[in-house]
């Protein structure tokens, strides 16, 4: 059904293309002279009814669901008194929503059942309106086309003008892509800051999202503090890097300037394997051998390990960052140019100090700026820690201990079932836009060295 | 008077110690090459010692009489179906009576719970079998497939197990009489999600992931392959296209966790797409897929020499008809190459998917993009979090399944580049 209006517009396209297309045909073999080819006249009718079909039927779309939504909650009887909560209303819309897709339970009210009917009719109504307007306007453009056909008509031009915008269009997207995700967190944050204040948010030292069910309920009004998810964070992140930053170096090292042609051969596309495991499967790696490992090992030398120690899900970490962080390498010492290698050999330096105290210097910042990549991907990184790390935020800096980090919190407070307006998913928001403004900062701030530190030796 | 030292005298003493530091080096980058290696070993070795036993089950092959006492024709499907299977059972079974409502229980527990319905199907399929006895194969539960992969010992003390001796003795006999076969488990791939680890199987995550990459790949596609054509051939130097460039690449290091917060808040609250929904999980994957596109169309676009698109001009051609009839079709491995690869990424994405619910239970596959799904990496975190032991080697089972079309992926990808790539 949803399909119905895209395969009309590619109908239309086609009889536009055709429609032109015959008609600057026929022209040409009548031996007038024309402007463009045939085929960019077809090409230009069909673009103009494509483009504008198109984003009619994009619009109608995206907003058929809201319109409708907000005509059935005009039309419901006004709820008494104190139920008039947006929670209440958006239960009732729920439930007149499962109506309407079919699933009773019990005998629903009979005003609920009006709303389904009405609902459902408004959904077809729409449905065949879309498809309707979709024609006239198909046909509209067309005859249009058709009708401002002339021989001098500059097509070609005019086709080019048009893929220009719709490339322009693409573009918007990236743009769009990177506004939708700063006002979907802003506004749900600001959301939040109603709720909780921004100093208890960002200094409180307790971090315990649960909400109360019932108004006098004990024990939890619930505390958003993130410092400990924080403190978590960077845990699990240093473990993570202590493992990654020097095996990730000494493996570059050694295949840049060690390693025989065909070990390398080999070894840079094994590395690449390890990059292109998905992170859920280092999060089962973790909990099925790494966290049975550290325990059986904390056994042995006497230390206590949590079952979801910071330590195990930082080392798995760790582990899927190290071909990053070598290939970031790799390349920044490749980058260095060979006169600089040659010249500190032939003053006699072993290669060890060649590399050492030459090519390393040299590299250096895309080396760094690789490290400050990695430590953003860690920060960012979910799986394996939702799968591998704690859900109780707990202030410690033992990495031997449990400890949560931001996104395990964001994954946990909005899994299962969740309404737009307790402070539980708000706070998944709240958090969001911390990591993403942390993140951001750390890889602009990565390119920023990459960039200025940058020796240029041409 | 002291013999003066030359510098090569000094070199020479030194020597040792700064050979010394050049394999300790050299050691250390081995050691730390070997370390990622034996991680990943580790890795490939423990799935593939805890999934290989899912690719088989265990069956119990019985022959059943269908007892029209117990099922009618005119009450079809309904029947005692699990009766008809106890009694089968107990056939197969010396010693065993089955007066006890609690005996047949236990007995009827050697079979998986859905062993009934699949029998179900077969009479209601075809009433006529109704009087008589028929060969069934069906799967056994949990318990029993894992004593007979070996994953239950019995020689353990009987309190630490989760079959008594009453129960393994069961299991012996139906063995004895050659009943029991473990043949390759293709419920594994064309079963749905079930709460029972011997029926649970990946069809409906792998339909909803093939929905959400195909709904990746559509939107995903064209929109970086134009979004790379204006900025690479046909943008004008400004502060605008360094904009989208600075923009572009920054969105290709967003956490995937925060794609998901966007899809959540703007997709499923704003535009009330439907929860779970494979088509919410693509657009998602698209826009975190774009990036990588937009960066691999560039980089193949770039990789075309200059004298190509001067030729193009130098004939008359304006600029659209050199991209589109010259650059673009002679770049086209490199960008198909860069989507493959980003699409396997996009294959082994979770995050986003958990956060706008492709997590839920869901026992059908999906027959559309519009209803619920979950996607394999998905199903992957749910089967992990599952206590039951069967799901923790069928967690294993489908980590190499996802695995097996990832290298798949790869290696078309690697196949493309190797054999359509030109060097110029």
């Amino acid at each position: 059904m949803t399909l119905l209006p895209f395969v009309l517009l590619l109908v239309g396209a086609m009889l536009a293309y055709a429609v032109n297309h015959r008609a600057a045909a026929s022209l040409r073999s009548g031996g007038a002279r024309l402007h463009s080819s045939p085929q960019y006249h077809g090409l230009f009718a069909a673009l103009t009814v494509l483009t504008s079909a198109l984003l009619l039927a994009l619009v109608w779309l995206a907003l058929d669901d809201v319109i409708i939504d907000h005509l059935i909650r005009r039309s419901l009887p006004p709820p008494d008194g104190d139920a008039a909560s947006a929670g209440a209303m958006d239960l009732v819309m729920a439930e007149i929503h499962s109506l309407a897709r079919g699933q009773t339970f019990g005998t629903p009210e009979p005003w609920k059942q009006k709303a389904a009917d009405r609902l459902t009719a408004f959904r077809t109504g729409s449905a065949v309106a879309l498809l309707v307007s979709l024609t006239c306007l198909s046909i509209g453009v067309l005859t249009l086309r058709r009708r401002r056909f002339t021989p001098e008509l500059r097509a070609r031009q005019g086709s080019e003008r048009l893929t220009h915008a719709v490339m322009f269009a693409c573009c918007a997207v990236a743009l769009l892509t990177t506004a939708g995700i700063v006002a979907a967190l802003l506004f749900e944050t600001a959301k939040f800051l109603q709720k909780v204040p921004l100093s208890e948010f960002l200094f409180g030292l307790n971090w315990e999202p649960q909400i109360p069910i019932r108004e006098d309920q004990v024990a939890a009004s619930g505390a958003f503090g993130w410092t400990p998810v924080l403190v978590g964070t960077l845990v699990v992140t240093v473990v993570a890097l202590v493992v990654a930053v020097p095996t990730g170096l000494f493996a570059a090292i050694y295949l840049n300037e060690f390693a025989h042609r065909r070990f390398k051969r080999v070894a840079k596309p094994v590395l690449e394997v390890l990059a292109g495991v998905p992170t859920v499967v280092y999060g089962f790696f973790a909990i099925l051998v790494i966290s049975p490992a550290m325990r059986r090992l904390g056994d042995a030398l006497g230390l206590d390990v949590a079952p979801n120690s910071a330590l195990a899900a930082g080392l798995v970490m760790g582990v899927m960052l190290i071909p990053f962080i070598t290939s970031f390498a790799d390349d920044a010492l490749s980058a260095v140019p060979q006169a600089l290698r040659d010249g500190a050999l032939a003053l006699g330096s072993t290669r060890a100090e060649t590399m050492l105290k030459v090519l390393f210097p040299a590299a250096l910042p895309g080396i760094v700026g690789g490290v400050l990549l990695a430590v953003s991907r860690a920060i960012g990184e979910t799986m394996i820690v939702v799968m591998a790390a704690g859900l109780i935020a707990r202030l410690t800096l033992n990495p031997l201990d449990s400890v949560t980090t931001v996104t395990v919190q964001i994954v946990t407070l909005l899994i299962g079932d969740t309404a737009f307006d307790n402070p539980k998913t708000l706070a998944a928001f709240a958090l969001g836009t911390m990591l993403f403004l942390v993140t951001l900062m750390i890889n602009i701030l990565a390119i920023r060295v990459v960039q200025k530190y940058r020796e240029t030796y041409d | 008077m002291t013999p003066q030292l030359t510098t090569l005298d000094r070199v020479q003493a030194s020597l040792g110690r700064r050979r010394r530091k050049e394999r300790l080096l050299r050691a250390s980058g081995l050691l730390a090459i070997l370390f990622a290696f034996a991680m990943l070993g580790a890795l490939f070795l423990s799935l593939i010692s805890t999934g290989h036993s899912a690719f088989v089950q265990t069956h119990a092959t019985l022959e059943v009489y269908v007892d029209p006492d117990e099922i009618r024709e005119d009450r079809l499907p309904r029947g005692g179906f699990d009766e008809v299977l106890v009694a089968a059972l107990g056939r197969a079974l010396d010693g065993v009576a089955l007066d006890e409502r609690s005996t047949r229980r236990r007995v009827g527990a050697i079979l998986s719970n859905g062993a009934q319905f699949q029998l179900r199907d077969r009479v209601a399929a075809d009433p006529s079998l109704i009087g008589q006895t028929i060969t069934l194969t069906v799967p056994v539960s949990d318990p029993y497939d894992q004593l007979n992969k070996g994953a239950i010992d019995p020689d353990t003390p009987e309190a630490n197990r989760r079959l008594d001796d009453d129960q393994i003795a069961m299991f012996t006999q139906l063995q004895a009489a050659g009943l029991i076969s473990t043949p390759l488990n293709w419920g594994l791939l064309v079963n749905a999600d079930s709460r029972f680890p011997e029926l649970a199987g990946l069809k409906g995550a792998l339909i909803g992931s093939a929905w959400a990459l195909i709904v990746c790949f559509l939107i995903s596609f064209p929109l970086g392959i134009g979004a790379a054509i204006y900025l690479e051939e046909l943008a004008p130097r400004n502060r605008f296209s360094t904009l989208i460039e600075v923009n572009i690449n920054n969105l290709a290091a967003v956490p995937s966790v925060v794609y998901g917060l966007l899809a959540l808040s703007v997709f499923i609250g704003w535009f009330g797409l439907p929860r779970s929904a494979p088509l919410v999980g693509g657009m998602t994957l698209a826009l975190m897929t774009m990036p990588t596109i937009i960066i691999a169309t560039r980089a193949a676009l770039k990789a075309v020499p200059a004298s190509i698109r001067e030729a193009a001009l130098g004939l008359g051609a304006s600029r659209q008809q050199v991209v589109f009839g010259h650059v673009l079709p002679l770049a086209m491995p490199g960008i198909l190459t860069g989507t493959i690869i980003g699409l396997a990424q996009a294959l082994g994405e979770t995050a986003p998917l958990l956060l706008i619910g492709m997590n839920a239970f869901i026992t059908s596959a999906p027959d559309g993009p519009l209803s619920s799904a979950t996607a394999l990496p998905t199903q992957i975190f749910i089967w992990a979090d599952s206590p039951e032991r069967g799901f923790a080697s069928r967690t294993s089972a489908a980590i190499l399944v996802l695995l097996g079309f990832l290298i798949t992926m790869n290696a078309v990808a690697v196949f493309l580049r190797n054999k359509l790539e030109r060097k110029w």
